[in-house]
């Protein structure tokens, strides 16, 4: 069925109402007066469960600032980025960017790199599932020319600054007054088996090595002149390797 | 010549890394499991397959091939409605045909 014109002309209303626009036509209410008053009740409801998603989403955002700096803020990034699906996990891809320009935290610059981890962790927890490889092939054969394929969910994180420090001192169990390392950090975030969400803190070179795998690069050319075995350790311990090929030696 | 000095340290770094990795390779958490065909429309959690790509996609209540994450050992003994014919739904650990959307 062909989607009505009037009905869409409602929803584009409705939605313009919901932020801030007039109370859309045909809303009633007993006494017509209060329809304005009951309406701002339903506003309000939008509003609060969208901060509640976007909190859900970036809860180490919403502990760095606060609750209610939190809830502000998720109001007006609401306003302006409105969900586009009903689907809210696909919701707050552009919270970073946000952050980066949004004036009351920008003496936190490293804010938005924070929300990235959150929004890489929640990508990796709802990428298509893969099952890993038999780690046997990895001995067969020229080691220098082998093709991994790492599991849809893995991504490779680099900041400017600590925050992956920053992210891992706001989880359960984290030691309070840690000192945080200076300078740029690396992950890789994935998901494990079993649908653990992993942040793991790698250096420079490793973040290079895994960044060369992904891009399909083969094992000789990846590794370079870097150790490649934290980077295996890790892509083995966490089930993310889901075919490995032999190709040409480079 | 360079291939020889590299390919010793790189058959080294991956030994070294199986070992390493140990059993956690194909270590499996036994804590959730898949449990399909007992998540209302739109509350699946990912899954592949017609109809439901991924999370949040499922389209009818108790979708057949939509699945949602359950503690292991609970998915067939969840409580579900009973299906149009009167007979039990159940959850199930493999994908179902049953309460698929129309094509």
């Amino acid at each position: 069925m062909p989607p009505d014109p009037a009905h869409r002309a409602l929803q584009a209303q409705f939605h313009a109402g919901l932020w801030g626009g007039p109370v859309p036509d045909g809303v009633t209410a007993p006494a017509e007066a209060e329809a304005a008053r009951r309406f701002n009740v339903y506003r309000n409801n939008v509003r609060h469960g969208l901060s509640r998603a976007l909190a859900a989403r970036f809860p180490v955002i919403e502990q760095l600032v606060g609750g209610d700096f939190f809830t502000a803020m998720a109001g007006v990034f609401a306003a302006q980025h409105p969900p586009e699906t009903p689907v809210l996990l696909a919701w707050g891809e552009a919270f970073p960017a946000f952050l980066t320009a949004f004036p009351p935290v920008a003496h936190l610059p490293w804010l938005a790199c924070v929300a990235r981890i959150e929004l890489a962790r929640g990508r990796a927890y709802h990428a298509a599932d893969a099952d890993p490889a038999d780690p046997a092939a990895l001995a067969v054969g020229d080691p220098a020319g082998l093709r991994l394929t790492l599991h849809p969910s893995v991504a490779l994180y680099t900041s400017p600054f600590p925050a992956v420090a920053i992210w891992r001192a706001h989880q359960p169990g984290a030691v309070p007054g840690t000192p945080l390392p200076p300078g740029p950090s690396h992950a890789l975030i994935a998901r494990a088996p079993g649908f653990q969400v992993v942040v793991e803190p790698v250096d420079p070179g490793t973040h290079a090595v895994l960044t060369a795998l992904a891009g399909g690069a083969p094992l000789g050319h990846a590794a370079g002149q870097t150790d490649p075995t934290p980077a295996l350790t890790l892509l083995l311990r966490h089930g993310l390797i889901t075919a490995i090929t032999t190709g040409d030696a480079p | 010549m360079t291939t020889k000095t590299l390919a010793l340290p790189l058959a080294a770094s991956i030994a070294a890394a199986l070992s390493l990795a140990g059993s956690h390779a194909t270590a499996q958490s036994a804590e959730m499991e898949k449990c399909f065909g007992i998540s209302l429309a739109g509350q699946n959690d990912c899954a592949a397959g017609p109809g439901t790509t991924c999370a949040g996609t499922s389209t009818v209540d108790y979708q057949g091939n939509a699945w949602t994450l359950v503690a292991a050992g609970t998915c067939t003994t969840i409580e579900l409605p009973a299906m149009a014919d009167g007979s039990a739904r159940v959850g199930s650990l493999e994908e179902l045909d049953r309460d698929l959307p129309p094509a």
